[in-house]
């Protein structure tokens, strides 16, 4: 990432501590981190791996598949249907789509409006 | 060299309250001659704009677009076999160089690119001797004699038709493609693969480039563009999501795995953070127009790389650097996977990207100097000349200014054109088209 005009290095050096402490000044990007990490504790312990791709690569589709539906809703019985849960595009494990989470079906194709 | 004062010329689309979806604008891109301006949308629509005539009794007024075709170019679809919806949405038009009367253009979804041929239609025959005007057939018995069908002149009618229908050959989702310079084949980029098609044949297309690991789990990196260099019809760069970028040279081996050159600014490990990777990955590359350089945009940046020169851009250009204190909600709110294009005037003199709150960026390579402009409609008087805008970061901000925190960043301006010899651009605006050009005293 390029550097900002903003970003301050960090102080080095083996003054005394309160020297270092006055000089030493967290970058933005370092703090937005902290304020991040403060929020999600459990966040991927590998930044922009696997996860963020795989889910790029997902792109926020949405898979129903009545069959895995209809089995999940046999092997559940009584209990509640696991729904997508918050994040939709994502889904793992047991979660499955269920109908109430797709979209509605899109509407009728009608010319664009720049062209009216 | 003076710099330019850029005026609002039009605005194309409605002034809803709530935006439909389908009507926001996923491209812009003029053609070879500037004459034509494509746009596309999230409903898979192609709107193209021509160039008016420029009237010699109105000297002030230059050339306006006008619509001159619109078609459905994509519809959704659906994959049974995976259970997947695959969008309609336009991600790339690109235009073939004008050899003959029609227009050819490239317009691609996630999965499917497809040649649409746009031609004008302003003579008809009429004389048929065999059905009637209307088209009905005639009883061949009634007639008694033959004449000739004749072409006589109509209202203009301009068609498109698709040509080509290039399918089934990206697994991922198709980011880019890139006429070659031969115009006898072109690119089409996913993920993780790049393929060359040749524009007559649809069944088939060659792999140049695959980086799927053996393994899934081991993906480290993506490809989010390529693009062709404008004049080596065997040279093509892509871009990573990991901030790099590859040359490659499609002569040294079937399979362009092995990059010829490979573009990477070495970062400071100790800025780095979280969102160092992310904010690194390059959304758009764009070669110049002398093909000496390419240009890069990143999150916050836009660089300019010497081809010569791999291990650090030329130029950096901030695009918006208040952005990066604000990092831990832009990624809470998507907002910084979002991907901005970038591009070149036709000098190759100033670069020119989108930003946040419906501003854009222009950056003069020569003067540095940059320049903040909006597409709003408050400033839509016709030749009304664009004020700079300018965000204030902290402290004490002045009447016309406008703080970090009152950016609305659900406009933003992902995609301009640039049109290639003249200061006119297009600013796709959500669901608005703003077309600018420059004062013409």
């Amino acid at each position: 990432a390029g550097l900002g005009g903003c970003l301050k290095a960090p102080a080095e050096g083996t003054g005394d501590n309160q020297d270092m402490q006055e000089k030493e000044t967290v970058s933005p990007e370092r703090a937005e981190e902290a304020k991040l990490k403060a929020k999600y504790p459990n966040l991927g312990q590998k930044p922009g791996g696997s996860d963020f791709l795989m889910k790029r690569l997902q792109k926020g589709q949405k898979y129903f598949d009545s069959g895995d539906y209809n089995m999940a809703k046999a092997k559940m019985k009584n209990k509640q249907l696991p729904s997508a849960g918050p994040d939709k595009n994502l889904v793992t494990g047991d979660h499955i789509p269920t109908p109430q989470d797709l979209p509605q079906r899109k509407s009728s194709l009608v010319t664009s409006k720049l062209a009216g | 060299m003076q710099d330019v004062l850029w005026c609002f010329s039009q605005v194309k689309g409605t002034i809803d309250i709530g935006v439909t979806e389908a009507d926001i604008i996923s491209t812009v891109e003029f053609n070879h001659t500037g004459e034509l301006l494509a746009t596309g949308d999230k409903g898979g629509r192609v709107v193209i704009f021509q160039r008016e005539q420029e009237s010699k009794n109105q000297p002030h007024r230059r050339g306006e677009y006008n619509v001159y075709s619109t078609f459905q170019s994509h519809e959704p679809e659906f994959d049974y076999l995976k259970s997947l919806e695959i969008e309609e949405k336009i991600n790339k038009i690109r235009w073939l160089p004008q050899q003959n009367a029609a227009y050819f253009l490239l317009s691609t979804n996630d999965k499917t690119v497809k040649l649409w041929k746009v031609s004008e239609r302003d003579k008809r025959p009429e004389g048929y001797n065999l059905k009637d005007e209307d088209g009905r057939l005639r009883d061949p018995s009634m007639i008694t004699m033959l004449r000739v069908p004749v072409l006589r002149p109509m209202d203009l009618m301009v068609e498109a038709t698709p040509r080509r229908v290039f399918a089934n050959a990206h697994t991922y989702h198709i980011n880019s493609i890139s006429v070659n310079s031969d115009y006898e084949t072109y690119m089409s980029a996913d993920d993780l693969r790049i393929n060359l098609w040749n524009f007559e044949i649809t069944n088939q297309s060659f792999n140049i480039v695959d980086i799927k690991p053996a393994n899934m789990e081991e993906l480290t990196e993506v490809i989010t563009a390529a693009e062709f260099h404008p004049h080596h019809c065997n040279t093509f760069v892509y871009s990573s999501s990991k901030g790099t970028i590859r040359l490659c040279d499609m002569r040294t081996s079937a399979l362009c795995d092995r990059h010829a050159k490979f573009f990477e600014e070495p970062e400071d490990p100790s800025n780095r953070s979280f969102f160092s990777e992310i904010i690194s990955s390059i959304s758009d590359v764009k070669f110049s127009h002398s093909g000496r350089y390419i240009m890069t945009r990143d999150y916050l940046t836009v660089k300019v790389w010497d081809l010569n020169m791999e291990n650090r851009p030329i130029e950096t250009y901030q695009v918006h650097d208040y952005l990066r204190s604000k990092l831990c909600s832009l990624y809470e709110n998507d907002c910084i996977f979002d991907k901005f294009e970038c591009v070149w005037n036709g000098s190759d003199s100033v670069i020119m990207t989108g930003s946040y709150n419906n501003f854009f960026r222009m950056f003069d390579r020569n003067t540095k100097r940059d320049v903040t402009l909006e597409a709003s409609r408050e400033n839509s008087k016709p030749r009304a000349i664009l004020k700079p805008r300018k965000v204030c970061v902290g402290g004490k901000r002045r009447k016309d200014e406008i703080s970090v925190d009152s950016l609305d960043f659900s406009k933003k301006i992902l995609h301009t054109a640039w049109h290639p010899s003249e200061n006119i651009i297009a600013v796709a605006a959500t669901n608005n088209l703003y077309i600018f050009q420059d004062k013409v005293n």
